[in-house]
């Protein structure tokens, strides 16, 4: 095994063992970022890897989120319709809301739906050779139309308020510690597994065209691959890791809202991305832990700042550290590396003189 | 027919200003090939200008003068709107010519730096500017009202479709502009200064944003995010439009001012700009170059 591997399995054990060392309150902190982890995997896979900057993941993640939320909200209203349609004067439950009664249904249409929505914008998009800054400004439309739609359907979505006050999950109740502290384990495992997904993806033959798209995409058009497939399948599989993180995220945090799937928040999970690396599945981990760590202790200690660090940190990452954290701890290590070969080559020289 | 009139005269309304708002974009976007996502707060700027001016004239000006504080406002918010412009250009923008993604993400965090700017200097909430008495009541024709603000909107968005189109058209230094628009690496060969260019380029297209903010102003209150709420739109309509032709931007601007009003009047805001936008998606199925494009026989 190699030392890279070996580091790989030891992070992911540490944050495993987080439970062990880590307050109640840290712990839960902690979950909600390795979800967002889980979004800057698939965001790594299409901006790092492919090229595709989509400024509308927010969206694919809150949908994850709120198909397993209509789960919750169901379970927890014991059959009766849920209390904000009731508000809203709604006296039966809307068709599409039945078959989200079923768990299995719902967290399988927390992946699928995401999936699909992406293939069919990725698919109507690509297929027209729109790309670049373009498909960003669309996605980053689409996001407006999601959160428009899902604020003023109030009486099938809640509204701004989203959906929240749930108690149980398949019976366990989720204000139980040993329940979140099982959440958190299983959020950990499932990012290990998207990791191990991603980077098995990204070593393979389609992992070498995705990058050869981000290159060059007319020359691999022209060597006989069809670049649409390709940027459609990364594009729907990056939408549905953020499907499932979202379904982690409304687990472990007990409210989806549309103001989490805004433009502000999709555009922040490409910062996390850009922060930890953008050319690298652990740096988009990284990121993502780092930037949201920023966030809540400046939000907590100077909530003007916040907003002013956000904004420097976008363009100190893009104008000095075009790589991210990893990039330049690679280029360090790089540089050091080539001192150390330069020095070993100047001594070999002088054996050759004496 | 009143109802007929004044949908028209809506959309004609609410176009000019995404006109207005959309023209500083096509230009910087067709021109450098960069996304400003700032753009929107140079219309904030442009508005919190006015803003400014409204105060300074009720302080220190007669009286019987403060009507006369909106003349003095509108260049004003040009030079602002065309200094921050100059300015982003020469300490970010020029150094991300060729990479529009990240010149898309830099000038975002630009923008939310700029917004909490404003929301120190000015306070959270909204401010509202007084109109000039001039700009009250409306003119009626055959039973529709067509209020005076308005038509004073569609009038200097006119103003400055003109100027520019002059400058652009009879003007050396305009004429330079559309020759790097159209190839930079020969303009640049037959000794234009397409430094030079890019600078006053998005001074100028920054400056018709802070126009925009200061039309803004007579509309309704002005708050630091009311550039998010017009940037999205904006972008959509240059794209609608055509890269680089700024008469599809004029196109894209009037017919998304249309359709949003129409759309409005059958099924409510919200649902508005979910259509409007459904449809421009829909559109570039047929059209992915946009309305207008120039035709090229490049790949990229």
């Amino acid at each position: 095994m190699d030392k890279k591997k070996l580091g790989y399995w030891l992070f992911f054990i540490a944050l495993f063992l987080g439970p062990l060392y880590l307050t109640e309150f840290r712990l839960a902190l902690m979950g909600k970022f390795l979800c967002f982890a889980i979004v800057a995997l698939g965001i790594c896979l299409i901006w790092g890897y492919t090229g595709i900057l989509s400024l509308g993941h927010g969206v694919y993640f809150g949908i994850g989120a709120y198909c397993t939320a209509m789960y919750l909200k169901l379970e927890s209203s014991n059959g009766q319709l849920p209390d904000f349609m009731e508000w809203s004067g709604v006296s039966a439950l809307p068709a599409f809301w039945i078959p989200f009664s079923n768990p299995v249904f719902a967290l399988a249409a927390s992946l699928i739906v995401p999936a699909l929505l992406a293939a069919m914008l990725g698919f109507l998009t690509f297929k027209n050779r729109i790309k670049g800054v373009y498909f960003s400004l669309i996605s980053q439309a689409v996001v407006v139309v999601f959160v428009t739609l899902f604020v003023a359907k109030q009486d099938w979505t809640g509204g701004t308020n989203g959906l929240t006050n749930f108690t149980t999950f398949l019976g366990f109740s989720l204000a139980s510690p040993l329940v979140q502290i099982a959440l958190y384990m299983l959020t950990v495992i499932i990012l290990g597994l998207s990791f191990t997904l991603a980077a098995r993806l990204t070593n393979s033959r389609a992992g070498r065209v995705l990058s050869a798209v981000r290159d060059g995409e007319n020359r691999v058009r022209f060597l006989g691959f069809n670049p649409t497939s390709y940027k459609v399948f990364v594009y729907s599989l990056s939408a549905a890791l953020a499907g499932l993180a979202g379904t982690l995220f409304v687990l472990q945090v007990g409210l989806i809202s549309p103001a989490m799937m805004g433009i502000i928040p999709s555009i922040e999970m490409v910062l996390w991305v850009a922060v930890g690396g953008r050319h690298s599945l652990i740096g988009a981990i990284l990121g993502a832990v780092i930037v949201n760590s920023a966030k809540s202790f400046f939000s907590e200690t100077y909530p003007d700042i916040w907003s002013i660090f956000l904004g420097l940190l976008f363009i100190i990452v893009v104008m000095f550290l075009p790589n991210g954290i990893v990039g330049a701890f690679e280029s360090w290590n790089e540089k050091r590396n080539k001192a150390k070969q330069k020095g070993g080559t100047a001594d070999a020289a002088d054996s050759v003189v004496s | 027919m009143a109802v007929v009139i004044t949908q028209l005269f809506n959309g004609i309304s609410l176009g000019s200003i995404l006109l207005l708002i959309a023209l500083g974009l096509a230009i910087t976007f067709g021109l450098m090939n960069v996304i400003n996502m700032a753009h929107g707060e140079f219309i904030m700027a442009g508005a919190y200008t006015t803003y400014v001016v409204q105060q300074a004239f009720s302080h220190y000006i007669p009286a019987s003068l403060f009507n006369y504080y909106y003349v003095a406002a509108i260049p004003l918010s040009f030079l602002i709107g065309a200094l921050l412009g100059f300015v982003l250009e020469k300490t970010l923008i020029r150094f991300l010519y060729h990479r529009p993604l990240d010149s898309l993400l830099a000038t975002w965090g630009v923008s939310l730096i700029l917004q909490q700017v404003a929301r120190s200097i000015f306070g959270a909430p909204n401010v509202a500017v007084t109109a000039p008495t001039w700009l009250d009541g409306g003119l009626t024709i055959a039973g529709a009202v067509l209020p005076y603000k308005r038509l004073f909107i569609i009038a200097l968005v006119t103003i400055c479709m003109v100027s520019l189109y002059l400058y652009l058209d009879k003007t050396a230094a305009g004429r330079k502009m559309r020759a790097v628009t159209m190839n930079r690496s020969m303009a640049s060969s037959l000794g234009v200064s397409t430094k030079k260019v890019d600078a006053t380029a998005f001074a100028i297209g920054s400056g018709l944003a802070g126009i925009a903010g200061c039309a803004l102003t007579v509309l309704g209150p002005i708050g630091s995010t009311i550039g998010t709420y017009y940037i999205v739109d904006a972008f959509m309509i240059v794209i609608l439009g055509g890269i680089g032709s700024l008469i599809g931007t004029v196109f894209g601007a009037l017919s998304v001012g249309m359709l949003g009003t129409i759309a409005e009047f059958w099924s409510g805001a919200s649902m508005a700009k979910v259509i409007v936008f459904v449809a421009i998606i829909a559109f570039l199925q047929f059209k992915p170059a946009g309305l207008l494009s120039a035709r090229t026989r490049s790949l990229e």
